[in-house]
């Protein structure tokens, strides 16, 4: 990334897992939402990128979106056994009454030998939920459920 | 966003971290404190916290907030409700409970949570801990090579479409027919192994396809399959009728519904955030999205969790089956030899339609139990015959290396908790901090050195899960015995462990 800005940091709670996430646009954002919660599995770095998925959601908010895109990597994740390491955003759309993001998500089959997970995560949750407008960009916080 | 409902309840949260929690409550008694109605903005009733003034010292002040979220929902009933090992969750606290009104009342999955039916059952056997000790090590490999645990992690059982049909319809019940366990297992366990109203056409394809390959994993995170023995009776009378003694062996099995669980809320909590518009409802927290509790979307909702919970149920049963196996092979006698009977199986996520005695009359409820455990005192028709003359038995798990305690439901709790208690230790310490503090690998020798063995798939899981990073299970159950709640039968120690 060529910006300074931070991806993403970690934030205390007690039983579950907190982020923000940072972008300097929306697709950004969505983007590294997607990773901080893939690292809070396991370590992308050490993940190839060779299989790849496209995935198109509507949702009735853009919150709503956000938590309907983790959601759905998570559902790759379990059911198509891919960990993920990459993410892009190629849009997000405001339709009017709904938002859409079309994406691209790659990284390598999942192999419960050779891919030491930290953590499952469970859900995406609504709790503490926000997407917000910054000077320079979009900041998103996210609860997950582990 | 950030003109969100949320924002307020953000900003007196933070505001509330500043407080001291004691200063937030009013005490009613040793145990039992009120949030008072006002705490924040349109709670229709007050909140009622059940801890001792230590565990109120140790509690989050969002835990204190989201208790009395929960109060503000239509339909609720005298209170909403934490239990002792109360901590802070996502939209109800984990350890928070409440009852709604049958008709002017809502259903929401964020009083159930993600993992439903995420529950516990304690298997019996004959054998003293003298006996095992020597082959202790062995156990703990056969459970952790039979019974699949992990990130990832599939079933030695390739469940066909219509066999998870009939794991959402019929559960542990189904699980015994298909060739996974005995008759009496069903008779010894919560709702006899299955809830009535399943709908699987309300579970998604997403919940199907995860929870097929899933049916028969213990999962990661806190679930764990333990050995333990009896370390102390504290009523001779109700463990004889139990069928526990000093020294004997158990078998502890913690875990849920999986991934079929977790899609089944995750499902539902968007049709719902859309419903909660559709029906006007406030809610001061996304995560407590809900709908009439008599609309289709709620209804629609039970019928799925309850395919979800009858799941749970399955996926216990059939790990049981494995454990028992398990034991038939390192101790070269059957199942039946060995004792190994089911003493209980309790749910500790679930929403059930019940009748409770509010303002002096019966009524159906329904009661939402998000991280609390069912105390259903004698007499009661839900008891299995066998203990209805002593009252359910309520397993309360420890964390790992700490002890566990076997209860007995109580009269009070019908009177002051829906019928409910705690169901565990509490968390006090986040995971990353945990992982931050502790190394799995000398958390492992640590225990070993005590004579507990452990295996896991990773070692950062051992260290999530540290003893350290939970409340003490011993005050939390010595809360719900004051209280009256449910009675200390049993404490129990670990031998060994087998974790995701």
């Amino acid at each position: 990334m060529p910006s300074q800005q931070k991806q993403y940091e970690y934030l205390e709670h007690t039983a579950d897992i907190k982020f923000l996430a940072y972008g300097r646009t929306l697709e950004e954002l969505f983007e590294n939402a997607a990773l901080a919660m893939f690292n809070v599995m396991i370590d992308t770095g050490k993940v190839s990128g060779e299989t790849a998925k496209e995935v198109f959601l509507k949702s009735s908010d853009l919150e709503s979106l956000l938590v309907d895109w983790l959601s759905e990597l998570l559902y790759l994740f379990e059911v198509d056994e891919i960990v993920f390491r990459k993410f892009q955003v190629k849009e997000i759309r405001d339709e009017g009454s709904e938002y859409s993001i079309t994406a691209r998500a790659s990284g390598e089959k999942f192999y419960p030998e050779s891919h030491p997970f930290e953590t499952e995560i469970k859900a995406v949750t609504y709790n503490q939920l926000e997407i917000e407008k910054t000077a320079d960009g979009w900041k998103a916080q996210v609860v997950v459920d582990i | 966003m950030a003109e969100s409902e949320d924002t307020n309840t953000e900003e007196l949260s933070t505001e509330n971290m500043q407080a001291d929690v004691k200063s937030l409550v009013r005490k009613l008694s040793e145990d039992s404190w009120e949030i008072p109605i006002g705490h924040i903005p349109n709670m229709r009733v007050p909140g009622r916290l059940f801890v001792s003034e230590n565990l109120l010292e140790d509690l989050d002040p969002g835990t204190i907030d989201q208790v009395a979220n929960v109060a503000t929902l239509p339909g609720i009933q005298k209170y909403s409700m934490a239990m002792p090992d109360a901590h802070l969750g996502y939209g109800f606290a984990i350890g928070g409970v409440a009852a709604f009104d049958e008709e002017e009342g809502i259903i929401s999955p964020g009083g159930v949570g993600f993992d439903i039916n995420c529950g516990v059952r304690l298997v019996r056997t004959n054998l003293q801990k003298e006996d095992v000790l020597l082959h202790m090590k062995r156990l703990i490999d056969e459970l952790f090579n039979n019974v699949p645990a992990g990130v990832g992690s599939k079933s030695r059982f390739k469940a066909s479409d219509r066999e998870l049909d009939e794991a959402f319809l019929h559960g542990a019940k189904w699980a015994v027919e298909s060739g996974h366990g005995v008759e009496a297992d069903v008779e010894h366990c919560e709702a006899n192994g299955y809830m009535e109203g399943a709908d699987p056409a309300k579970v998604s394809t997403k919940a199907r396809n995860r929870g097929k390959p899933q049916l028969g994993t213990l999962g990661s995170g806190n679930h764990f399959l333990e050995v333990q023995y009896v370390d102390e009776i504290y009523d001779r009378e109700i463990a004889s009728v139990f069928g526990l003694e000093e020294g004997q062996v158990m078998v502890m099995i913690h875990c849920g519904s999986r991934g079929a669980g977790h899609q089944v809320c995750t499902d539902y909590l968007k049709e719902l955030s859309q419903a909660v518009k559709s029906y006007g409802i406030d809610v001061p927290d996304k995560q407590l999205a809900c709908a009439p509790a008599q609309s289709k979307e709620a209804q629609n909702y039970f019928k799925a969790m309850i395919c979800a919970a009858n799941y749970a149920w399955a996926n216990r049963q059939m790990i049981t089956h494995w454990t028992r196996e398990s034991f038939e092979k390192v101790f070269g006698r059957d199942a039946d030899d060995l004792g190994m009977d089911l003493l209980y199986d309790v749910a500790h996520n679930v929403a059930k339609l019940e009748k409770h005695k509010v303002d002096g009359k019966m009524k159906d409820v329904y009661v939402h139990r998000k991280g609390a455990t069912r105390a259903f005192p004698r007499g009661h028709p839900e008891v299995p015959t066998v203990y209805r003359d002593v009252g359910q038995p309520v397993l309360i798990p420890g964390s790992m290396g700490t002890p566990s305690f076997i209860l007995c439901g109580a009269k009070e709790a019908m009177d002051i908790s829906f019928g409910s208690a705690c169901h565990g230790a509490g968390r006090v310490m986040s995971r990353a901090q945990a992982k931050k503090e502790f190394r799995g690998q000398s958390i492992k020798e640590n225990l070993e050195a005590q004579g507990i063995i452990v295996r896991a798939t990773h070692p950062s899981v051992i260290a999530e899960e540290a003893p350290g990073v939970y409340k003490s299970s011993s005050d939390v159950v010595n809360v719900v015995h004051e209280l009256g709640i449910a009675f200390k039968v049993a404490k129990v120690l670990p031998l060994g462990v087998t974790k995701g």
